[in-house]
C-alpha cells in the first residue's frame, strides 16, 4: 500500500540546522509545509553526533504540528550516513533526504538501511519516506531512474550549489544556468508521477529575485521549493495559492463533470470552454491547493 | 488585603503608605479631588541672577537638607549625565536620606548603587528601574521603599501631594540665563521635556542644568522661567548616541515579525479601523515592524490615522510626513529622526499629564483606539508584569504601561510565548504592574489570545480569521508543554517596594529576592580574585 503522505502538499520546505536547537525547537510557527532538518552540510564535523542527538530529541519530544519531518542524511560517500538513518527513523521521522544522488542504486541502498531501521526500532514497513537530491550533471541526466528507483521515493530535488559546480559555473541570478536542468527533473518526475523540488534562494536582500524566481518554477510545474529562511515561506505559498476565480472555475469543472458523467456526456462547455474528463485531475488539484493553502471553504 | 488582581497587600504596608489597595481601573473615576501646589519663592528683584556657577550652589541656595526628595527626567536615557552628576554633588556634601523621585532610572544610573548602600540615597520613585539599582532594591539594600508608579500616576502623585518634590533638576538641551528651557538646539538634543513639566510646577525649587547657553529669551520655551529658579551650565548633559539608541535598524527577526504581522491584522480588523483612528506604539523591533506593516495597508485602503501618540519613533513621524497620519502628540523621542520631525508644524509637544494623568480631567490616553505594547509576563487573568524578572529581580519599567493600556479601546500586548527558557505566558505573573481588565488581546509567536471580556474583538477576528486564535490557557498550556512549569521564584518576606496603580492604589509590592547559595567552588574562586 502507498504511503498516504506520498503525494502531501509541499510547497515550502524549510533547511534548518541540527545543531541549533534554537532553530528546531519550533520552525512550525512559520507554517511551512516541510521542515528539512539537517545533519550534512550545516552541521560542522565535530558536531555530528551532537546534532544527530538533538535531532533524536526533537523528532520524540517536539509536536511539530503536522508539517513533515524530512532528515537530510549525510552523503553515502561518507561513515556518517548509516548512523544518521538510525537515528532519525528510530527518532520517528516522516522522510529522509539523500544528499548527491547520482544513481537508483544509492536510493535503494539507502532504502534497505531505512528498512532495516524500521525492523530494529520496530516501526511499520514503509512508514519511512524518501526524497532523492540531484546536486551533480550525472545525477541529473539519471533523474528518470532515480524517480522510478523506489516505492517510498516522493520526489526528486535539484540542488543548485553544487550543481553549478558541478557544470563549472556561477549561479547568475537570472536562472539560466538551471534551465536544462529543472526541465529535465520535472519532466521525469512528472513520468514516474512523483514530486519535484526546486533549489534554495539564498539571497535574503532580494526578495523580488526570489519571487520572481518562485513564479517562474510555479509555472513549469515544480511541486514546490527549497527554503533557507521563514520570511520566504509566505510568498511561495501565495503564488502556489490558486487564484479565485481559478478555484471558481476549478469548482464548475468538477461539478460538471460528475453530473455529466452521470448523464453520460463526455464533452461539454463551461463558460465558454471546452471541458472533458482530461481537465477533472487538474481541477481537483487545485482544490487540493486552495483547502491546502486555506482559502477554500467550499464543500469538494 | 486582598485587592482586585487577587494580590495581597499586607495591612502593614497600607498603614505605611496610608494606601488603599488596587479595587479596579475606574475605582476615583468622578470623585472629588484637590490638587496641591508648591512653595516657592518669588523673584521680584529684577537685578537678581539665576546662573549659579555650580551644582553645589545651586544645592546650597535651594536649601538642600537631609532627607529631601530631588527629582529628575529621563529624557537622555541612557546617556543621562544629569542623575549621577547632581547625586555625586550631594553624597559629597554629605546629605543622607534622600529620596529620589525620577521619571525612570536605567543603566546609566548603576553608579548610584554604592549611594544606596551609604544611606545616602533610602528611597526612590521611579516608573522602574533597570541596571544595578535593580537589583540593589530586590537585595534589600534599599533602606525605604522603592515606590513604582506610571508616567501618568507620576504625575497624580505630585499633583495630590502624595509625592513631594523639594528640588527637581532639569536637564535642558538649551537654556537662557533666565531660565526658558528647550529640548531642541544644543549639543545633546531630546527634543521635548514633557516628562518634567510637572516636576517645574510642583517641585518646590527647580534647577535647570544646561551645556548650552543661549541667548535670551529662548523661546518657544517648553518649561518657562516662571517656573525655574536657578540656571547652572555644566560641560555636558548628555551622551547624543545613547539618547537616540531606540534608531535601531529594522529588525529581521523572523520571530518578531511574525508577530508584528499578527498584531497589524488584529489592528486592521477590529473595528476602530477606519480613517481617523488613534494610535500608540513603542520602540521594540515588533513594534516597529508592526507599524510598517500597518503603513502599507493604511496606503492601500487610504485610512489616515486621526493622531498617533507616545514616545515617537522614525516609523511614525514617518506616517505624518507622507500625510497618513494628521498629528502626532509627543512625550518623548527615541531617535534623531523623531527629534527633527518636531520641525512638522503637525508634531506637538505634550506634557506627561495631558498624555497620562489618570486624575484630571481626561488624559489623551483616554482617546486612544489602539496601544501596541510589550510585557515581560502576562498571565492567565491577563495581567501584565513590566517591572519584575521572572527571577524576582526588578528589570523594567512601567513607563507608560499601566496608562495606555487602560485608556485604549484595544490594548495589545506583544510577547513571544517563551523568553529563553521562561514561559512569558503563565498562570500567575511574578508581579503585577498592569491590571488584566486593561488588556484586550496577547499576541504571541503561538497565536493570539483574545480577553474574553472583549466578545467584541473575539468576534470581530473571528469573522476575519485572520489569526491563529488560542484561549491564554491554551498558549500556556502549550508554553508550559514546551519548557515545564517553573518553580514559583523564592522571596524573603521583606517587602522592598511597591506598585502603585494608576490612581495611586497599590496593585501588588515587590519582596526581597532570597540569596541564592552559591556552590562553594564559586565563593572560593570569587575570594582568589579578590585577594589577587
Amino acid at each position: 500500500m502507498t504511503n498516504p503522505n506520498k503525494y502531501r502538499l509541499r510547497r515550502t520546505m524549510m533547511f534548518l540546522n541540527c545543531q541549533k536547537p534554537g532553530l528546531i525547537k519550533d520552525p512550525y510557527i512559520y507554517k511551512p509545509d516541510s521542515i528539512m532538518l539537517d545533519l550534512e552540510d550545516a552541521v560542522a564535523e565535530r558536531e555530528k553526533d551532537a546534532a544527530r542527538y538533538s535531532l533524536y530529541h526533537a523528532l520524540q519530544e517536539i509536536d511539530y504540528r503536522g508539517v513533515e519531518r524530512v532528515v537530510r542524511i549525510n552523503g553515502l560517500d561518507t561513515d556518517l550516513w548509516r548512523e544518521d538513518v538510525r537515528c532519525a527513523v528510530a527518532g520517528g521521522c516522516d522522510s529522509i533526504r539523500i544528499p548527491k544522488t547520482e544513481t537508483a542504486d544509492d536510493v535503494r541502498t539507502v532504502e534497505y538501511a531505512i528498512a532495516e531501521a524500521e525492523r530494529e526500532f520496530r516501526r511499520p514497513e514503509g512508514s519511512v519516506l524518501l526524497m532523492a537530491a540531484l546536486e551533480s550533471a550525472r545525477g541529473v541526466i539519471n533523474a528518470m531512474s532515480i524517480c522510478d528507483s523506489s516505492e517510498r521515493l516522493f520526489g526528486i530535488a535539484l540542488s543548485g550549489g553544487d550543481y553549478s559546480k558541478d557544470l563549472q559555473i556561477s549561479i547568475s541570478g537570472t536562472g539560466v544556468e538551471f534551465m536544462g536542468a529543472r526541465q529535465h527533473m520535472i519532466i521525469a518526475a512528472r513520468a514516474a508521477k512523483v514530486q519535484c523540488f526546486d533549489t534554495v534562494w539564498t539571497n535574503l536582500n532580494d526578495m523580488a529575485g526570489f519571487r520572481k524566481e518562485v513564479e517562474i518554477i510555479h509555472s513549469m510545474g515544480f511541486d514546490g521549493k527549497s527554503i533557507v529562511n521563514p520570511r520566504q515561506i509566505p510568498v511561495v505559498h501565495e503564488i502556489y495559492t490558486p487564484k479565485e476565480k481559478d478555484i471558481i472555475f476549478a469548482e464548475k469543472v468538477i461539478k460538471e463533470i460528475d453530473q455529466k458523467k452521470a448523464m453520460g456526456i463526455g464533452v461539454f462547455t463551461v463558460d465558454g470552454k471546452m471541458i472533458d474528463i482530461a481537465f477533472y485531475d487538474g481541477a481537483k488539484r487545485t482544490i487540493a491547493l486552495a483547502k491546502a493553502s486555506g482559502v477554500y471553504k467550499g464543500d469538494l | 488585603m486582598i485587592n482586585a488582581v487577587g494580590r495581597d497587600i499586607p495591612d502593614e504596608i497600607l498603614e505605611i503608605t496610608g494606601k488603599e489597595p488596587f479595587q479596579g481601573n475606574f475605582y476615583l473615576d468622578d470623585k472629588p479631588m484637590t490638587k496641591v501646589g508648591p512653595t516657592i519663592r518669588p523673584i521680584m528683584n529684577n537685578k537678581k541672577s539665576k546662573l549659579v556657577a555650580s551644582i553645589r550652589e545651586a544645592l546650597i541656595k535651594c536649601e538642600a537638607h537631609d532627607g529631601m526628595t530631588v527629582s529628575f527626567h529621563h529624557h537622555f536615557r541612557d546617556g543621562d549625565l544629569i542623575v549621577n552628576m547632581v547625586m555625586k554633588e550631594i553624597h559629597d556634601m554629605g546629605f543622607k536620606d534622600i529620596t529620589i523621585c525620577a521619571t525612570s532610572l536605567g543603566k546609566a544610573h548603576d553608579p548610584l548603587v554604592p549611594m544606596i548602600e551609604d544611606g545616602t540615597i533610602t528611597r526612590i520613585e521611579s516608573s522602574g528601574v533597570r541596571g544595578r539599582i535593580g537589583e540593589a532594591i530586590s537585595q534589600g539594600k534599599l533602606q525605604g521603599l522603592a515606590i513604582m508608579r506610571s508616567h501618568g500616576g507620576r504625575v497624580r502623585a505630585l499633583t495630590t501631594g502624595e509625592a513631594h518634590v523639594d528640588i527637581a533638576f532639569i536637564g535642558a538641551p538649551t537654556s537662557d540665563d533666565y531660565g526658558n528651557l528647550r529640548g531642541i538646539g544644543g549639543k545633546a538634543d531630546c527634543g521635548v521635556l514633557s516628562y518634567a513639566i510637572v516636576d517645574g510646577n510642583h517641585a518646590d525649587h527647580c534647577v535647570a542644568i544646561t551645556d548650552c547657553l543661549v541667548p535670551y529669551p529662548n523661546f518657544p520655551a517648553h518649561i518657562s522661567q516662571t517656573k525655574v529658579d536657578y540656571v547652572c551650565v555644566v560641560d555636558e548633559i548628555g551622551v547624543p548616541s545613547k539618547i537616540a539608541s531606540g534608531a535601531a535598524k529594522p529588525t529581521t527577526d523572523q520571530r518578531k515579525l511574525l508577530m508584528a504581522q499578527y498584531c497589524t491584522d488584529v489592528v486592521v480588523n477590529t473595528p476602530w479601523f477606519k480613517d481617523g483612528f488613534s494610535y500608540q506604539t513603542g520602540v521594540g523591533g515588533a513594534s516597529i515592524a508592526s507599524t510598517q506593516y500597518l503603513a502599507e495597508i493604511m496606503r492601500d485602503r487610504n485610512i489616515h490615522m486621526g493622531f498617533g501618540v507616545g514616545g515617537l519613533t522614525k516609523a511614525m513621524c514617518q506616517l505624518l510626513d507622507d500625510g497618513m497620519a494628521r498629528v502626532m502628540l509627543d512625550v518623548q523621542d527615541f531617535d534623531l529622526d523623531a527629534v527633527h520631525n518636531l520641525k512638522n508644524v503637525n508634531h506637538h509637544r505634550i506634557p506627561a499629564g495631558v498624555y497620562a494623568n489618570p486624575l484630571n480631567k481626561g488624559a489623551v490616553v483616554n482617546k486612544l483606539d489602539y496601544v501596541v505594547l510589550a510585557s515581560l509576563e502576562v498571565d492567565v487573568h491577563f495581567n501584565c508584569n513590566v517591572v519584575v524578572g521572572s527571577d524576582g529581580m526588578i528589570t523594567g519599567a512601567q513607563g507608560g504601561h499601566p496608562d495606555t493600556a487602560q485608556g485604549a479601546k484595544c490594548a495589545i500586548v506583544i510577547c513571544p510565548l517563551l523568553q529563553g527558557r521562561i514561559p512569558a505566558i503563565c498562570t500567575d505573573v511574578t508581579t503585577v504592574t498592569t491590571p488584566g481588565e486593561s488588556i484586550d488581546v496577547v499576541v504571541t509567536d503561538y497565536g493570539v489570545a483574545v480577553n474574553p471580556a472583549r466578545q467584541d474583538i473575539l468576534q470581530a477576528l473571528r469573522e476575519a480569521d485572520c489569526v491563529p486564535l488560542r484561549t491564554i490557557e491554551e498558549l500556556r498550556d502549550t508554553a508550559y508543554s514546551i519548557v515545564g512549569e517553573p518553580d514559583k521564584v523564592e522571596f524573603e518576606d521583606r517587602i522592598v517596594g511597591i506598585i502603585e496603580a494608576r490612581d495611586g492604589t497599590i496593585i501588588d509590592v515587590v519582596r526581597q529576592i532570597k540569596e541564592i547559595k552559591q556552590p562553594a567552588v564559586y565563593k572560593k574562586k570569587g575570594r582568589r580574585r579578590a585577594n589577587g
